[in-house]
């Protein structure tokens, strides 16, 4: 039995087949628990894959020798994306604005409030320079954050966290702010909580997720240009 | 004739790649990625024909994105422990920044619209 464990625990397969096993199950709790959305089923599977990795004594990088190859497909996602955006194109178009407008505002408060709150509690510039590029898509802040003096390992935990906050909060939010708009919805949630926002977006409405997905890339390239300029305020 | 799968996957990995090579000669910040789906976009105005083959591909991979941020969540969640006495500002400053720009971004996307008469046919819903 340990023969077949130890064999197991290294072959890429194991791993992939406990991702994609893990996500299923936390689907199954997902709807048997009436879908609340801090329970999102990719939270509850990476929990419960964590707690498996912590038990079995894996490391992270035998783990993801298996999921890579789950993780590699967020590139190609990525591109996809084209075609809700290609399907909404006049709707875009016309919300030109509100689009540019919400864009520099929401990224804008993302990065500053992050700062102001990390700052008052006295904390170091390289957890700053990390923390700074947060809303971006992971391999923008990872850039960025490396780019002024953090560390990209560091940059990426505050992404996931904040994507995971994003996904979690924005449904309550947005229904306690009265905001019925779904390109509104879906371009405010995809703007602060990156890819983690925009999947759930898609979760809720197609039109959301659309606009998701223009407010995660957007803000890409609205996070490159202000994350540098607005930390510089606070070293 | 190559099957449409297959004619869909390749589009979506030569944009990729070719977002990358752009992405890494212009030195720009934009991910490989994220340039890809401009291209992609192009394409889909262009081409009648990728718009159907992409279609299937696209609303499998969509449909599934949460899945695909499990393998780094895991890695995330597992690097929690080396924040130590920082964990609790950073984590303060995560939760109110992040409700604060989508609060911000979703009321400034809704006043603007609404300024420059704008009204969208999905208005309404929850």
């Amino acid at each position: 039995m340990t023969d077949i464990w130890s064999y197991l625990a290294r072959d890429p397969l194991l791993w992939l087949a406990m991702t994609v096993a893990a996500y299923a199950m936390g689907l199954v709790l997902f709807n048997r628990t009436g879908r609340v959305p801090v329970l999102n089923p990719a939270m509850m599977a990476m929990a419960l894959l964590a707690l498996v990795l912590l038990a079995t004594g894996t490391s992270f990088e035998t783990y993801f020798e298996g999921a890579q190859f789950v993780h590699f497909l967020l590139g190609p996602a990525t591109v996809c994306l084209a075609l809700p955006l290609y399907d909404n194109l006049d709707r875009v178009r016309r919300a030109a604005l509100p689009i540019l407008v919400a864009l520099f505002a929401g990224s804008v408060t993302a990065i500053l409030t992050a700062l102001a709150i990390a700052h008052a509690f006295g904390t170091g510039p390289d957890l700053l320079a990390a923390l700074a590029p947060k809303s971006a898509t992971a391999a923008v802040a990872l850039g960025i954050a490396e780019q002024s003096g953090g560390s990209p390992t560091l940059a990426a935990l505050m992404v996931f966290l904040t994507g995971l906050c994003g996904a979690a909060c924005a449904t309550p939010l947005l229904n306690a702010l009265r905001i019925r708009d779904w390109r509104a919805r879906g371009f405010a949630t995809g703007l602060a909580a990156h890819g983690f926002g925009t999947a759930r977006a898609f979760n809720v409405n197609p039109t959301a997720g659309a606009f998701a997905g223009l407010g995660m890339g957007l803000n890409a390239l609205m996070t490159a240009v202000l994350a540098p300029l607005l930390l510089r305020l606070f070293l | 004739m190559v099957p449409p799968t297959i004619v869909a996957i390749l589009a979506v990995l030569l944009c990729q790649l070719a977002g990358e090579v752009i992405s890494q000669a212009s030195h720009l910040p934009v991910p490989g990625p994220v340039l890809g789906m401009a291209l992609m976009l192009g394409g889909l105005i262009i081409s009648e024909r990728l718009r159907g083959v992409i279609r299937p591909l696209a609303a499998t991979i969509l449909g599934n994105l949460l899945l695909l941020f499990v393998p780094a969540g895991v890695g995330a969640l597992m690097q929690l422990g080396s924040l130590g006495s920082n964990a609790l500002p950073l984590l303060l400053a995560i939760v109110v920044s992040t409700i604060a720009a989508i609060a911000v971004a979703a009321v400034t996307f809704t006043l603007v619209a609404r300024l420059t008469g704008d009204r969208d046919q999905s208005g309404g819903g929850a």
